[in-house]
């Protein structure tokens, strides 16, 4: 059993962020309201984040600015740069998408004259 | 003690997380939303990513509520669901 | 509804679990993940480049086509957001005027009647008083955030920071002056034909520079051969085109901040805001 604990405390980063995934496609996907599908779909995307810099992550590396005294660089004592490159990236793209997605509601609300998925359903059948 | 402050963290981020889609206000969802993204900023100092923590508390925690805010004001602050 | 995304979501979340089983533990410097091409960026950087943030480097120097990319996508998300809610023709419902000194508020739909007047100021629909200590606050403070946003782009090579960063905080700074004051003061300082050219001109920047160093003879955004214009060796000459992408980076983003900010503030009108 507590060979049990220490696995699951191992990797307690991943786990952490496999619920948040789930939060942001729960709420993409049972939430009527539309402006709360784009929060959903927000932490959705802060948690692949979260999951690519724990991957980076190393226990005894500090930040990754290197010194500039000439000595040889230990390459395990720097966190791995590469996904944090990325993710600067994939945060770029989530503030873009997240701008378009406001603009995108607030043109729907001129139209229908609502926010909620079910109203503006059943006024399109009509 | 480094990594001790991010279990302590990574549950305060599952709680905000949680409660920022549960209430029915969408000014308290802007504000929580907010508050999770300053969580997230922090998490990542922890862990070494201190570019990324940078874009993200100006962006998240500055940009983007302001937007969200101002998406509410013109459209309905009251969610029914 | 409900039910059924509860559903999705635990198969979901079990699935990804079980291939979490596989990942190697967290925090180990052995990972596979840290053993490929990191190692060779991490030890080569000062090299090459002169740049000790190695983050910087990979992003505008070793991957500098994504970033390309991203600076694109940026000024795309702008594009969009002018193309949804902008309203060409508006049709003046009137305005309000507010005296001065006896707080009388007059509303006038015969238009252009009491612009210049000195005693009549025009308000917004939902205008509040005594907020004088905020309009003074944000004046003494804007100067100094925009003057952060300048140091944070430059010192991109040293420190946490960069083209991006330094942008969203030089846009920030014109919203905090368009909510503190209102949305035709900012109109006036930033317009939006600035704010059209200025996104565009980073993207412009950014191409350019790789095309500059095309026309030299080297490949696209090798910024080595700018040594033979700029005089200096090519170690530092990567250093040079490196911030001169972070400067374009830092316009594009900085003008779209600003104008997502206008329209969706606005509803597209550009007549009064939050």
């Amino acid at each position: 059993m507590p060979d049990a604990i220490a696995y699951i405390l191992a990797k307690y980063n991943y786990w952490m962020a496999v619920i948040l995934m789930m939060i942001g496609l729960y709420a993409m996907i049972a939430k009527k309201n539309l402006i709360k599908k784009i929060v959903g779909m927000n932490i959705f995307q802060t948690a692949i984040i979260l999951f690519y810099i724990s991957i980076g992550f190393k226990k005894s590396g500090t930040i990754p600015i290197l010194e500039h005294n000439g000595h040889v660089i230990d390459v395990a004592k720097y966190s791995n740069p590469l996904p944090h490159v990325l993710m600067l990236t994939a945060i770029v793209v989530s503030v873009s998408t997240f701008g378009v997605a406001l603009a995108l509601a607030i043109k729907i609300y001129q139209e229908h004259g609502t926010l909620e998925e079910n109203e503006i359903l059943s006024e399109l059948e009509q | 003690m480094g990594w001790h402050i991010d279990i302590i963290v990574l549950s305060f981020v599952v709680i905000i997380a949680i409660a920022a889609i549960e209430v029915k206000d969408l000014l308290a969802t802007a504000v929580l939303f907010g508050a999770y993204s300053f969580m997230m900023c922090l998490l990542w100092s922890i862990m070494g990513a201190v570019d990324v923590a940078f874009t993200e508390a100006s962006v998240g925690a500055g940009v983007s509520t302001v937007f969200f805010i101002a998406a509410i004001f013109h459209t309905k602050r009251r969610s029914q669901d | 509804m409900k039910y059924l995304a509860l559903l999705v979501v635990l198969l979901s979340g079990m699935a990804l679990i079980y291939t979490g089983l596989d990942l190697p533990p967290w925090g180990d410097p052995n990972s596979p993940a840290s053993l490929h091409v990191s190692p060779k960026y991490l030890r080569d950087s000062l090299k090459d480049t002169a740049v000790p943030n190695v983050v910087t480097s990979i992003l505008a120097d070793y991957r500098g086509y994504d970033t390309m990319f991203e600076t694109t996508v940026i000024f795309c998300a702008g594009l969009a957001c002018l193309v949804l809610l902008r309203v060409s023709k508006v049709e003046r419902k009137g305005a309000h005027f507010r005296h001065k000194a006896t707080g009388l508020v007059l509303h006038v739909k015969i238009s252009g009647l009491l612009e210049h007047s000195r005693e009549f100021e025009r308000i917004d629909t939902q205008w509040v008083p005594h907020d004088i200590i905020l309009k003074t606050m944000c004046r003494f403070l804007i100067p100094f955030i925009q003057l952060f946003a300048l140091y944070v782009v430059a010192h991109g090579h040293h420190s946490p920071g960069g083209g991006f960063q330094g942008g969203v905080i030089l846009g920030a700074s014109v919203i905090l002056l368009s909510i503190s004051f209102d949305l035709r003061t900012g109109l006036q300082k930033v317009g939006e034909l600035k704010i059209g050219l200025m996104s565009a001109t980073g993207v412009f920047i950014y191409t350019g520079i790789g095309a500059l160093c095309l026309l030299l003879g080297s490949e696209f955004l090798n910024y080595g051969i700018l040594s033979k214009i700029l005089g200096v060796d090519p170690v530092m000459s990567r250093s040079l085109g490196i911030f001169g992408v972070e400067v374009g980076v830092a316009i594009t983003v900085m003008a779209v901040m600003i104008g997502i900010y206008n329209y969706v503030s606005s509803e597209g009108r550009l007549d009064e805001g939050l």
